[in-house]
């Protein structure tokens, strides 16, 4: 009896230690050569009113200014009618705006690429925009032409954070172990992560240019996982209230939801008031949403905020 | 101290205590930023019912968070309008409730009015049949029960259809340059078959107190009859027999306020040169971003999932410290009302056409 037990107790000490043993290898691995934090939770929010009130208008001025936004908007000649659309309305409010083609179109100029594989689309557009924009830009927000983007709140939710810390910002999902941006819903990245991406690009095993090892992985996720290498981790983006503020469906449809959903809060249950993206826009809506974005209010209503934007040169439907 | 609650709900309370002043709560717990007149309105009388339900006192809904004048509430409590949707019972729960649930709520007063009465939802019955050729019929009955009991509790007297959306706080800058006992109508102006042109009823046209007074005059000495099943173009013509004006509804800069389509046909659309539009619309048509004032009034072929995202683009959805281009001065008669220092006439509205240059 004595040695079945001591037998069993011998079993589970030796099973747990290889479990304990396994387990931290598994750990070592994923934490090669990185001393980034592991974000706990995942998530990241707005500001506060507090971070934001008693400001003079010259502080003002001067913080929205030190926020400087640099706009990659992916392209195919198939999406004309949306380049135009963001050409015209949205990609005005950002610093700089640049589309980034498969291949040359004569109607708009671009930077092309020369690959119809997104992947390889999304590494060399911020390879170029990384050698390029280093020092002028500190975020790099990345688009397909069916996004809508109110770049004013990008800057209003990137208020108070470092750029020179390694930032991966959208509308997150998770696949199996993977968190993820969706590219959908745009992707943030601060110049920090850019500059790690850049690095590690040139790491054919960990980044390879083909692709995930038995199957393709759609390019958000293959990016997650050359970030994931250099220590940069996903956070899903929220207002003060727990809302999404980048979307990877258009107002409508989220409309449409809330109203199947929860019918007698549509509007207030709908999406947050400082919502970033949505996306599945045709180009007359993005029109529409330039107009019900930056000229559409309801007249008495005010707002003290922390940053000043004025509206750019030789544009009329902002 | 009241519990938190969740979402604020859009519905309607029937039981008023004499004067409810309490702030709301967001759901996470944190109080809005009070104001003033940032409470219930003051307990209407429910004895007079007349024919039919009426729709209870909307609560004035509060402002969101960092929001900081209460223009928009001294608006609220300076230019009342009383406002009033045709309806019909089929319509009640696919298109009014949706009214009822956005813009409706931003009244001082709403009535649905339909063919029947509903106690349930409610809507006042106007004891008429339904159909296109009811039209006249169904506006005259609804601004004669309204002549009658609700003659009181508005200065201004708004129609519009249950897929017409409204903005109330830009309907109040614009009425708030004027006064109700001016005989004076607004709306989407058109110009055929009346002289001084008549105003789009799908587009919605709101009444000055003195011109609904003329209105049901009219029908009662008999100068006004139902002449055609038009109902705009009717409406029109009486108000020009009784002297009340037609008035110019567009903002500062020139740009229209009341929409007779979508603002996509407006925003986006090329309207073919044949179209009837062209010939009807009494100021010139602007297509394409100057379409449409930024303190758009209505649009109007709204339906119901548009209903809730305009409500969205216009109360909540916004760019943070974004300085709008278009600055309108406040007008003296508005000044006045809001006991503010305006700015001389001749002060054009300010465009911001030089933004900044880029970095």
């Amino acid at each position: 009896m004595i040695s079945e037990s001591s037998s069993f107790v011998k079993g589970m000490v030796l099973g747990g230690l290889f479990c304990v043993f396994v387990t931290l290898i598994g750990h070592i691995k994923m934490g090669h050569g990185t001393k980034a934090q592991h974000h706990e939770h995942h998530h990241i929010q707005a500001p506060n009113k507090e971070d934001v009130s008693n400001l003079s208008e010259g502080e003002r001025m001067e913080l929205s200014h030190s926020i400087r936004v640099y706009c990659i908007i992916l392209v195919k000649p198939k999406d004309l009618g949306n380049w135009a659309a963001v050409k015209e309305t949205w990609s005005k409010h950002c610093d700089k705006a640049e589309f980034y083609s498969s291949e040359s179109v004569k109607v708009f100029d671009s930077v092309v690429l020369n690959t119809n594989d997104v992947w390889m689309m999304v590494r060399n557009a911020y390879k170029l925009a990384y050698e390029r924009y280093k020092d002028e830009y500190n975020w790099f927000f990345l688009a397909h032409p069916t996004t809508f983007a109110v770049i004013e709140n990008l800057k209003y939710f990137l208020l108070k954070k470092d750029a020179s810390q390694p930032f991966y910002i959208g509308h997150t999902v998770k696949s199996g172990e993977l968190e993820y941006v969706d590219d959908d819903g745009g992707i943030v990245l601060s110049i920090e992560s850019l500059k790690r991406l850049s690095k590690i690009f040139e790491d054919p095993d960990k980044c390879p240019e083909q692709g995930g090892l038995i199957w393709k992985l759609s390019e958000d996720k293959q990016l997650a996982v050359c970030l994931k290498y250099t220590g940069v981790f996903a956070e899903n983006a929220e207002d003060s209230e727990g809302k999404d503020v980048f979307n990877t469906k258009s107002v409508g449809s989220l409309i449409k939801e809330a109203m199947a959903n929860h019918p007698q809060q549509v509007v207030e249950g709908c999406c947050s008031d400082m919502a970033i993206t949505f996306n599945g826009l045709a180009p007359n809506h993005m029109h529409v949403m330039m107009y019900g974005v930056y000229r559409l209010r309801a007249y008495g209503h005010n707002f003290k905020d922390a940053l000043v934007f004025l509206p750019p040169a030789g544009s009329d439907n902002d | 101290m009241r519990e938190a609650r969740p979402l604020r709900p859009p519905h309607l309370s029937l039981s008023l205590p004499s004067s409810a002043c309490t702030p709301g709560w967001m759901g996470s717990g944190r109080p809005w930023h009070r104001g003033p007149q940032l409470c219930q309105g003051p307990a209407q009388s429910w004895g007079d019912w007349g024919g039919g339900g009426i729709a209870p006192v909307p609560l004035m809904l509060f402002p969101r968070p960092g929001e900081v004048s209460t223009t928009a509430a001294e608006l609220y409590s300076k230019v009342r309008i009383l406002c009033w949707v045709m309806t019909s019972p089929s319509n009640l729960e696919t298109k009014a409730r949706h009214v009822q649930a956005t813009w409706a709520r931003h009244c001082n007063v709403v009535l649905f009015m339909s063919s029947v009465q509903d106690d349930g939802f409610p809507a006042v019955g106007l004891d008429t049949k339904e159909g296109r050729d009811q039209l006249y019929w169904k506006t005259i009955r609804a601004f004669q029960y309204i002549h009658q009991h609700h003659l009181e509790q508005a200065d201004w007297f708004l129609k519009a259809d249950d897929d017409t959306f409204v903005v109330l706080d830009n309907l109040r800058w614009l009425l708030a340059n004027h006064t109700p006992e001016e005989p004076v109508y607004f709306g989407k102006r058109f110009k055929p078959y009346a002289k001084q042109g008549y105003m789009s009823g799908g587009a919605g046209y709101v009444l000055s107190k003195e011109a609904l007074r003329r209105f049901v005059e009219g029908f009662r000495t008999q100068v006004c009859s139902h002449t055609t099943s038009v109902e705009d173009l009717a409406l029109g013509q009486c108000m020009e027999k009784m002297g009340v004006r037609a008035g110019d509804s567009r903002d500062a800069a020139g740009r229209e306020t009341f929409h007779p389509f979508g603002p996509e046909s407006h925003l986006t659309g090329k309207f073919s040169k044949s179209f009837w539009y062209w010939k009807y619309c009494y100021y010139p048509i602007v297509e394409g971003p100057q379409c449409c004032s930024d303190l758009a009034i209505s649009f109007h072929y709204v339906n119901p999932e548009l209903m809730y995202t305009l409500e969205f683009l216009t109360y909540h959805l916004r760019a943070y410290g974004y300085r709008y281009r278009y600055q309108p001065p406040l007008p003296e008669n508005a000044a006045r009302l809001l006991q503010r220092q305006g700015r001389p006439k001749a002060a054009n509205a300010t465009l911001l056409v030089q933004g900044t240059k880029k970095l």
